[in-house]
């Protein structure tokens, strides 16, 4: 980084549980249903209607809270959140304020390609909470007009907060990649975010050298750590945090924070301003320009009369139900890459792009490796023919036609040199359209193994065919042999190419 | 004798007996309240033709032999804080005038189930925030013994309507003595289960950790009555205790041997009338005449109990009617009106300050829906509202939150821990109701204050989460009935309707009803 200054994001991440009923009450969770179908008494705050926890929604938390190393407090309790807005129809949000179920996490994030160094981004806290309406407004009929839909308040949603370890908005986009793989892995979320089911806010600020602003900075002192908020090293100074919001996928978060970091230092180098000197500012993220705006600060914000909420009893969470939950998960998806790095001998990068596919990919991988005994052909078939095809038909690696054994079968004739990597493809292909076995596609397409004598034959005729190749190869161009090798393709076109290129160069060197 | 003189019981039976028919009784009920609601104001609705098609449906099943419920045929008032599918539900606020709730609570769904027939729904204070139903924003309730003087509040029409015959039967609910209160000042009894004992779903929330719904009868052995229908656990409501049902009304003839009376010193302090003291000193010795014995009690926090309520009800009060808005609930503004306001006011604004500095000065003008909102609740809550709401937001805010409510919910542990040890020496505790006999109507109204007073013996059962039981035991020079509180450790009730039918057996305050008199 060659930036004269330090970026500190931390990222603020709400995901919307897979649960089929709401948080607090039996309605669907269900999305793009017509307004204020999926509704009742209790998720439209009705007078006198009461919330009862669906413990599934808890129970989801926790896998994703112990998939975060985070630390799950025993016992933990409902805050309402006061405030004033239209899609918030009780005039509060149950929340979780003081005592958030879990925190003190964690999630290692590293690139493949290099790009940083590998980091650990802690997880200041999980928590629990109920979604809001939603407010359609209705601009054909004038400003007065608004519309309240509530199928989606009452959803529950999992707020995680990071702290502000990343250092830079590839990390940034990396973190929620990773993140999302392994929420994805838990099956807790579907992670949409066109649909909302994964909302990212991100805080960002500048540490910048004292001596770095235009002009000189003198006789600056650096702030103090403030809770959330990285601690600046000696002679450096942090800039006000500003909080961007409206960004709808994890390369608009990327592109946000490139954008608000150069802002903010062309801001620092005209105002001088430090963390403190101004209010936390909202700006939100315009995708099509390009640009963070400034947006008006929430009247009411700043006080939200957090208290428990008397309705729901705290909840206990016995240690046995956290360790039962650690053992019943599966193996996370950073662990599985370096399993795969390990264990079958594949790069980093490799195992990255089979990993990301998910856990139903990698179990395919896996299954054929072990049965072909070559991780690397496996990965290599994988990634270039298995999701090629994968791709270009749509479906998933469960409905694929060529399942792994039938893979691993393929790969084995590949590995014992009876076909060629051509010719493997169009086993593959008869494998695939067909749905049959290697050993059934390799038959319907002819292919035989030529006797050793045969080819040693067909080679012999050829070099006495091509004195010039033969001569060649005797003057130690082995590579000479390739010219031999389509015209034994052409004679017999079982004959393996490598096969042939062997002989050839052993029988010529053989009548020197 | 009339009909309205019988208790709830005996109406059951002769029905069952096939003796009476429900129509009749709610006929006579109905006459009952044509006669004297005019002046009582109990009600505030009255479907005499939902009542006697009920009563006809109940009385056509009998005649075919079904089963029918535990209160079948019997008229029940219900307060109107309850809901019940597609009612009006008006909590006696203006906010909530035309509220007509899509689902029944849990409590009506009961009365519903017990085969009762729904008479009417009773006044009270605006969402049960008062001690003299003065709160309501719809009218004043009477008292039946002395029309010039408060039935006592905030379940003002459930005790008044009892009182008056009116109703044999009523529901209330009390967050700081709403119905022992005036239970007490009506001469009726009334009873506030242990929190949890009753479902709260479908209740109007007032402060969720404190309200409980009970019943208010004319005796101990017809509250057993009801709240046996009334009490159990409902999967809706998760502050519900998970207990059997004790079988209140079959149990209530036993009398309680070897019963240990505590007379809490700190309810016969200064303030205390002394006609009041008399008739619970005398109450006090009926008991130990029947074998009880009597220890002092003492219970030290209590003194801080109406300091601590009136921190806890309002900061959830303040909370629980956000949603009032004029948005999703409750009245709206003029919104017509509002916006030709808003429109003069940066007319107005513009002119004064020019063009350009108004449009840097536009936030001036408060924007639609804040002024929605404010105008919203200034004019559809009543004052005791805003005032409670207004403390409850002061309470909780940043920087108060500590000093007032958390403090206050420490106290309310310490007060939770005196009633604890106090259980250790005694069975039940025994003092007054309120301090003094039923006030005239407006003498506290000004005086938030001296209001607040009222429920000084009351609170701490609330606080604590137990049971009390208001039973009628004297009457003072001016013929105004006098209260004398139980109060058990949780889940008592069964041993508290026991010993007020214990008191009633021997007594005979409980059969007296104003206006029949
Ligand atoms: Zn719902």
């Amino acid at each position: 980084m060659t930036d004269p200054y330090m970026i500190v994001i931390g990222l603020e991440v709400h995901v919307q549980l897979a649960t089929e009923s709401k948080l607090f009450c039996r309605c669907s969770t269900a999305f793009g249903a017509p307004p204020n179908t999926q509704t009742c008494p209790v998720c439209i705050g009705m007078p006198g209607s009461l919330p009862v926890m669906n413990r599934r929604a808890f129970e989801l938390s926790m896998q994703t809270a112990v998939a975060l190393d985070c630390r799950i407090a025993p016992t933990t309790k409902w805050d309402r959140k006061n405030y004033y807005y239209p899609d918030l129809p009780k005039g509060y949000q149950i929340s979780q304020y003081d005592l958030p179920f879990s925190s003190h996490g964690h999630l290692d994030i590293s690139d493949p390609k290099g790009r940083f160094e590998p980091r650990r981004v802690g997880i200041e806290r999980a928590h629990l909470e109920e979604d809001a309406g939603k407010s359609l407004h209705d601009e054909q009929h004038g400003e007065a007009d608004s519309r309240i839909d509530l199928n989606r308040a009452g959803t529950p949603l999992l707020e995680i907060v990071t702290k502000p370890d990343m250092r830079s908005p590839l990390e940034a986009k990396t973190f929620l990649t990773e993140l999302k793989l392994l929420l994805t892995y838990l099956g807790v979320s579907d992670c949409n975010m066109q649909e909302g089911s994964l909302r990212v806010d991100a805080n960002i600020n500048l540490h910048v050298p004292e001596d770095g602003r235009a002009g000189g900075v003198s006789g600056a002192t650096p702030q103090s750590a403030v809770i959330g908020t990285a601690a600046t090293a000696a002679g450096t100074i942090a800039t006000p945090i500003v909080e961007i919001k409206n960004m709808n996928s994890f390369r608009a978060v990327e592109r946000a924070l490139e954008y608000e970091a150069k802002r903010q230092w062309e801001v620092w180098q005209e105002t001088g301003q430090r963390l403190g000197d101004a209010p936390k500012q909202t700006r939100g993220w315009d995708d099509a320009a390009g640009v963070t705006h400034g947006q008006r600060h929430k009247e009411d914000s700043s006080d939200y009369r957090y208290f428990p909420d008397p309705d729901l009893a705290p909840i206990t969470v016995a240690p046995e139900v956290v360790k039962k939950i650690r053992r019943g998960q599966g193996e996370r998806p950073a662990a599985l890459r370096s399993r795969l790095e390990q264990s079958y001998g594949i790069t980093p990068y490799d195992s990255d792009v089979l990993v990301s596919q998910g856990r139903d990919l990698v179990q395919y991988y896996l299954a054929a490796a072990d049965a072909c005994g070559d991780g690397k052909l496996a990965s290599n078939w994988l990634q270039q023919d298995v999701l090629r095809s994968l791709n270009e038909r749509g479906g998933t690696i469960g409905d694929f036609p060529v399942g792994p054994t039938a893979l691993a079968d393929l790969l084995s004739r590949v590995k014992r040199n009876e076909l060629d990597t051509n010719r493997a493809r169009q086993v593959f292909q008869k494998m695939l359209t067909e749905g049959i076995t290697a050993a059934a596609a390799v038959e319907a397409l002819g292919i035989k193994q030529v006797d050793e004598s045969e080819l040693i034959a067909l080679c012999r005729e050829l070099l006495a065919a091509n004195p010039k190749v033969a001569e060649d190869i005797r003057g130690g161009n082995d590579k000479a042999a390739g010219a031999l090798v389509g015209q034994a393709k052409k004679r017999n076109p079982n004959a393996n190419p490598g096969r042939v290129r062997e002989l050839c160069v052993e029988l010529a060197k053989e009548k020197m | 004798m009339s009909l309205l003189r019988h208790s709830a019981t005996t109406l059951l039976s002769q029905m069952s007996d096939g003796k009476l028919s429900s129509v009749e009784l709610v006929q006579e009920y109905l006459e009952q309240i044509e006669r004297h609601d005019g002046r009582v104001k109990a009600f505030l609705r009255v479907d005499a033709a939902r009542a006697l098609k009920q009563a006809a449906a109940i009385d056509d099943r009998r005649s075919r032999g079904e089963s029918l419920g535990p209160l079948a045929g019997l008229p029940v008032a219900v307060k109107d804080l309850l809901c019940d599918e597609g009612q009006l539900c008006t909590c006696a606020s203006r906010m909530l005038a035309d509220f007509r709730p899509p689902y029944d609570s849990t409590v009506v769904a009961k009365l519903k189930a017990a085969d009762a027939v729904l008479l009417g729904r009773t006044n009270l204070d605006e969402f049960a925030m008062g001690g003299s139903g003065e709160n309501s924003a719809f009218q004043v309730t009477r008292n039946p013994w002395n029309l010039e003087r408060t039935p006592g509040g905030s379940s003002s029409g459930a005790a008044a309507c009892v009182a008056a015959a009116m109703a044999p039967l009523s529901i209330g609910s009390d967050t700081g003595g709403s119905i022992r209160q005036p239970a007490g000042l009506c001469g009726i009894t009334g009873l506030k289960p242990t929190y949890g004992r009753v479902s709260r779903y479908g209740l109007v929330a007032f402060a969720s950790s404190l309200d409980q719904v009970g019943p208010l009868a004319g005796s101990a052995e017809d509250a057993a009555l009801l709240l046996e229908v009334l009490a159990g656990h409902d999967p809706r409501d998760t502050t519900s205790i998970n207990a059997p049902v004790p079988r209140y009304s079959q149990t209530i003839g036993q009398p309680l041997a070897g019963l240990r009376l505590g007379r809490v010193r700190e309810h016969f302090g200064p303030g205390l009338d002394p006609e009041v003291s008399a008739a619970v000193e005398a109450a006090v010795e009926v008991y130990r005449s029947l074998g009880a014995t009597v220890c002092d009690v003492s219970l030290p926090h209590e003194k801080y109990g109406i300091a601590t309520y009136y921190i806890i009800a309002p900061s959830e009060a303040s909370s629980n009617l956000a949603r009032y808005d004029g948005v999703h609930y409750g009245y709206r503004t003029d919104e017509r009106a509002m916006h030709d306001e808003l429109a003069a006011e940066r007319k107005q604004l513009a002119a004064t300050i020019g063009k350009r500095d108004f449009d840097a000065q536009a936030d001036a003008v408060e924007n639609p829906l804040l002024r929605m909102y404010r105008q919203s609740r200034s004019e559809g809550f009543g004052p005791e509202v805003k005032r409670r709401i207004m403390l409850g937001t002061y309470t909780l805010s940043a920087g108060y939150y500590d000093a007032y409510y958390v403090k206050a919910l420490k106290v309310r542990r310490l007060i939770a821990n005196d009633y604890e040890a106090a259980f250790r020496s005694c069975d039940m505790l025994i003092g007054p109701v309120s301090p003094t006999p039923a006030f005239k109507i407006g003498e506290k109204h000004s005086d938030p204050l001296a209001m607040y007073l009222v429920d000084l013996y009351t609170v701490g059962a609330n606080l604590a989460g137990i049971p009390g039981i208001s039973i009628p035991c004297g009457r003072s020079r001016d013929g105004l009935p006098i209260g004398l509180q139980l109060q058990g450790p949780a889940m008592s009730e069964e041993r508290l309707l026991r010993s007020a039918h214990m008191f009633q057996r021997n007594t005979d305050w409980h059969l007296a009803r104003a206006l029949l008199d």
